[in-house]
């Protein structure tokens, strides 16, 4: 095998070698050197890192695992010293390596101003995940003063990272307004203005005359005489590009390492790629041309022809909040025009620059909506005469062909990314829907990670996957419930009822299940459809149960659970909190909280003690607080009129009553409820699956709110004069909900399937209906209403779960 | 059957329900000996390559077991994940004594072109 040599484990070569290894793994025996201690991570995510927005866990791109799967050696922490042509070897500070092939990828070093002062402690560059670490550890400190010089890109993060952290900020910016090479001075001043409403402080034309200090910085001092107090100075004005080591090695070396098309050196078995390399002339500082060159550099290596070549950017400031864009040249000059647009009452600015019939450059800020359209027709070099008057305001106001909806998605480069929890770019997802014959939005998930995270990209997903399979992509079409059945939940649902189906087989035989015994998918739901559908009849499947309502505890990272008590309307007493302290104590529980629904949570038990941890709870009349379960959760309520003096209902009574009727009952997905005293709604029943809000003249009754994934208010069902009105009201929904809800269905999401009126016409106009379901729920909790942790302490119940079978520890053939 | 040595008697198949899972514990760790719904058994390492996540918490689907933690599904047959998903786990020989319905366990591991489940013998 040949052997290759990558100096430096930056965006560049990191890209590099993850095209290398999707097309040939076995090709080249690797090895990787980094000056930093740690492996490739995504640099540009460093600015949401300092924000908070991040963690450096989050941005790493190949952990260890990586390394070894792809058998790469690592050398991180060790910096190439040399590079012997005539031997073929690489120097490291540790040792040499031969190389057949060589990647000099060494990025670019910060450039410091040279003034005095520039090695005091406390002035950094802003570079790597050490100065981000530095940054977020000065900021730690109450009032500390920071001043970033260059108000540029990397500058501009850095002191909106600094500010989110607390800190008091100066930008230092030599030029006449921020961000020059990217904004004219318009768009400039706007983000002056919104930077200094964040309470950033902004000095354009000052120059940095020296920067004061004995063991430590304490502030800079600009031409002008004025001082600024700091104690963190972070210098942002420009990158160098690292050619030393190739200059040394007598590789042609112009501004940077020069190349050709297919990214070789001088030296026909060294390429080099990233910030520290020029071609025809143009040297590189954006992320996109170098994942360009790491393509062809791949291809190269693998004798294919590739050739890079320079193309249009764009660029983005990544600042939450400050929307700005810019791409192409916007210099005026002879022969060019502009189109401007501004709303002062919005921030909102746009300049187009036109030569002859193409658009050449597009400065926006405020409202960046149309920039991917405008870089197209920028790329494309597409004629834009005909659409002049109405050019500036957009796509959306191009008459002639109806507008289409998707073309948005459509005109967004293949780097796009659309999936910002997963890093999934838009060539990734069309690619593998294109190669693998995906059909639906499932399947894209488990394929290209796309959208299985948070879920907001969830709509453009589907607008790509429309893009690229045309027609026969119908997102309306009935989902089937998982890839054992072509029925949806609806009809399952329905078919269970009219054909008296009584166990999964029995539903399972009957609608024709293309699997055995179903998949993890399928059979909660079943299980969870018949329970609701048959109480008293039908034996609960047990082993279909997600883990934590089987046994009854929330399963924890390490395999531990945690183990959640009712707290019935929130109030406690001190027998459960010395029961609870006991418990703690006894068994060794690590970590003891309180939780978002306003009662306790031990967490980290081990799964053995569950039992004996229930036994000791519940003899101080403790019961499962089903914290694990698509079941009722918390009923969180306010003071009310018992102690409070806005107070008009009891509000504590009626979560305690509502609670204790209804605990212990499964529904579609998790129901969570509050009942505030009065409209000021501390027990923010307003976001709750079902609320009360007490008035005076009685109880409004609220539901289909939540606040986790989605956060939506609630809507008023209606207004009831008596609590036991209310009462019978909240059951009786709740039992329709149980009846129709698709599992994994919250209740604002069965609203918007059968709408208000449905609703409405069986709880709220129909009296004898209303009694009907509530009459129902009250017969199926005659089945459910039962501690299932005084079922398994007891030992009645599930015993097997909470022991090994058998133990062979001390069995010592085995070992390898 | 193979020398008395090799084989361990861990339990009886009732011992597990039908589509759940028991835990053993050996020198190497947890194992997570599984129960098809056809009464075959498996046994493979009780830590989800993805997370470490306990698959013996999962839920089984024919010879399969969703990971409790992120939803990997893992062969019971060859420890391997299934899918769009790579990585896999140890899987170990069981086998059913076809008299006393004892299942018995061999601490080295199955090979993965005979992937062991002896429940007819
Ligand atoms: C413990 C707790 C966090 C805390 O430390 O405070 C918590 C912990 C978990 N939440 Fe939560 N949620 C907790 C209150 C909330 C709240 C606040 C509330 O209940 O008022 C919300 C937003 C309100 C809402 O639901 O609308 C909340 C929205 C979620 C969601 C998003 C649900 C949604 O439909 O959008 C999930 C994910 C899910 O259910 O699929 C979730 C899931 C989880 C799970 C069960 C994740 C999991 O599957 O393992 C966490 C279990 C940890 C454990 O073992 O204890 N948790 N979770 C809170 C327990 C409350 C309780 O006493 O029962
Ligand atoms: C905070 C920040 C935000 C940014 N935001 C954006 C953005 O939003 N969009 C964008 O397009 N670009 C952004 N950039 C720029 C982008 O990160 C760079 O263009 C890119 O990282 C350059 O990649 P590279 O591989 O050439 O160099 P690097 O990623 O710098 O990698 C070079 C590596 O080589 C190592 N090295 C150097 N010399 C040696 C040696 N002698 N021996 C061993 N190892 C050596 C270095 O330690 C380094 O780890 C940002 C940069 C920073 C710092
Ligand atoms: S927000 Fe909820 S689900 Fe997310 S980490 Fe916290 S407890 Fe877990
Ligand atoms: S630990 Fe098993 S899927 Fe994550």
């Amino acid at each position: 095998m040949q052997k290759l040599v990558v100096i430096g484990a930056g965006m560049a070569s990191g890209r590099v070698l993850e095209h290398l290894f999707e097309t040939d793994p076995t090709a080249y025996e690797i090895t990787l050197f980094n000056a930093e201690p740690r492996g490739n991570y995504n640099r540009i995510m460093l600015s949401p890192v300092l924000s908070g927005e991040k963690s450096y866990e989050d941005i790493v791109t190949h952990d260890e695992a990586w390394y070894t799967d792809n058998q790469v050696t690592c050398r991180f922490g060790e910096k190439v010293v040399a590079i012997d042509r005539a031997r073929k070897v690489v120097v490291g500070e540790k040792g040499e390596v031969p190389y057949d092939k060589l990647i000099v990828a060494t990025g670019s070093v910060p450039f410091i101003v040279p003034v005095e002062g520039r090695d005091l402690p406390g002035v950094i560059a802003y570079r790597d995940l050490d100065d981000t670490n530095i940054m977020i550890e000065r900021s730690a400190k109450p009032g500390a003063k920071a001043v970033v010089i260059g108000g540029g890109l990397l500058g501009l993060e850095a002191a909106a990272g600094l500010r989110l952290r607390g800190m008091d900020v100066t930008v230092v910016h030599l030029a006449g307004h921020l961000m020059e090479r990217q904004l004219d001075e318009a768009a400039g001043y706007l983000l002056k203005k919104d930077l200094e409403r964040r309470g950033i402080a902004v000095l354009t034309k000052a120059s940095t005359q020296k920067i004061l200090g004995t063991s430590h910085v304490e502030g800079v001092e600009l031409a002008d005489g004025t001082v600024i107090e700091a104690e963190l100075v972070v210098m942002a004005v420009g990158i160098r590009p690292s050619v030393q080591l190739a200059k040394e090695a007598g590789l042609e070396v112009g501004r940077a390492i020069t190349v050709d098309a297919t990214m070789r050196t001088s030296d026909s078995d060294i390429y080099a790629v990233g910030e520290c390399v020029e071609f025809e002339g143009t040297l590189f500082g954006l992320v996109a041309p170098l994942y360009e060159q790491a393509k062809v550099v791949a291809k190269s290596l693998l004798d294919e022809e590739e050739r890079f070549s320079v193309k249009e950017l764009s660029t983005k400031l990544k600042v939450t909040g400050c929307d700005l864009f810019s791409a192409g040249d916007f210099a005026e000059s002879e022969g060019r025009e502009e189109i401007v647009l501004r709303d002062p009452a919005k921030g909102v600015y746009r300049r187009l620059v036109l030569e002859g019939d193409r658009l050449v450059g597009a400065v926006m800020y405020g409202d960046t909506s149309d920039s991917n359209w405008f870089f197209d027709l920028m790329k494309n070099r597409t004629p834009v005469s005909e659409m002049r008057e109405t050019l500036i305001f957009g796509q959306a106001y191009q008459g002639g062909s109806p507008l289409d909806p998707m073309a948005a998605v459509a005109a967004l480069p293949d780097d796009a990314e659309i999936c910002g929890c997963n890093g999934v770019c838009k060539g990734k997802i069309t690619g593998t829907i294109t190669e693998k014959g995906l059909t639906s939005l499932d399947d894209v998930r488990a394929h290209t990670k796309a959208s299985s995270s948070c879920g907001t990209c969830t709509g453009l997903v589907e607008q790509l996957m429309a893009l690229t399979l045309g027609d026969s992509f119908n997102p309306n079409a009935v989902k089937p419930m998982c890839g054992c059945t072509d029925l949806g939940h609806g009809d399952v649902r329905r078919l269970i009822k009219a054909k008296e189906l009584k166990s999964i087989p029995e539903v399972m035989q009957e609608l024709e299940w293309k699997t055995s015994c179903g998949c993890a998918k399928c059979r909660p739901a079943l299980n969870y459809y018949l329970v609701a559908d048959w109480p008293g009849e039908y034996v609960d499947d047990k082993q279909s149960r997600f883990i934590n309502e089987r046994v009854h505890a929330n399963i924890q990272k390490d395999g531990t659970y945690s183990v959640v008590p009712r707290m019935w309307g929130g109030m406690t007493s001190a027998k459960e909190l010395r029961a609870i302290a006991d418990v703690v104590e006894k068994f060794d529980i690590p970590s003891v909280k309180c939780t978002g629904g306003a009662r306790i949570d031990m967490l980290g038990v081990k799964k053995e003690d569950l039992p004996a941890v229930w036994a000791d709870l519940n003899a101080a009349g403790m019961v499962s607080g089903a914290a694990y379960g698509k079941a009722l959760r918390t009923v969180k309520s306010c003071v009310g009129s018992d102690w409070c003096r806005f107070g008009t209902q009891d509000s504590t009574g009626l979560g305690i009553r509502i609670e204790k009727f209804m605990w212990g009952s499964w529904t579609p997905g998790k129901v969570k409820m509050a009942v505030s005293g009065c409209p000021r709604n501390c027990a923010e029943a307003t976001c709750k699956d079902v609320g009360v809000i007490c008035t005076e003249a009685g109880y409004e009754i609220h539901f289909a709110g939540a606040a986790g994934l989605d956060i939506k208010g609630t809507e008023v069902l209606t207004q009831v004069a008596t609590e036991d009105e209310a009462f019978e009201v909240i059951v009786a929904l709740v039992q329709l909900y149980r009846e129709q809800g698709h599992y994994l269905e919250r209740m604002y999401k069965w609203l918007k399937r059968v709408g208000m009126d449905s609703i409405k016409a069986a709880i709220v106009d129909d009296l004898d209906k209303r009694r009907h379901y509530f009459d129902r729920f009250a017969y199926s909790q005659t089945f459910y209403r039962k501690d299932p942790w005084a079922e398994r302490a007891s030992g009645a119940v599930a015993a097997h779960e909470f022991r090994p079978m058998a133990d062979l520890s001390s069995f010592k053939e085995a070992a390898e | 059957m193979t020398s008395a040595k090799s084989w361990h008697r861990i339990g009886q198949l009732t011992d597990i329900p039908k589509l759940g899972a028991r835990c053993v514990l050996t020198p190497f760790g947890r194992l997570a000996v599984f129960r098809t719904a056809d009464d075959e058994v498996y046994a493979i390492e009780d830590r989800c390559p993805h997370k470490g996540g306990p698959l013996s918490q999962g839920i089984v689907h024919d010879t399969s077991v969703t990971c409790p933690l992120h939803n990997m599904v893992i062969s019971l047959k060859s420890g391997k994940v299934l899918g769009p998903d790579e990585g896999a786990v140890r899987a170990f020989s069981v086998r059913i004594d076809p008299e006393t319905s004892a299942i018995e366990l061999s601490l080295t591991e199955a090979s993965a072109e005979a992937p062991y489940p002896v429940a007819a013998e």
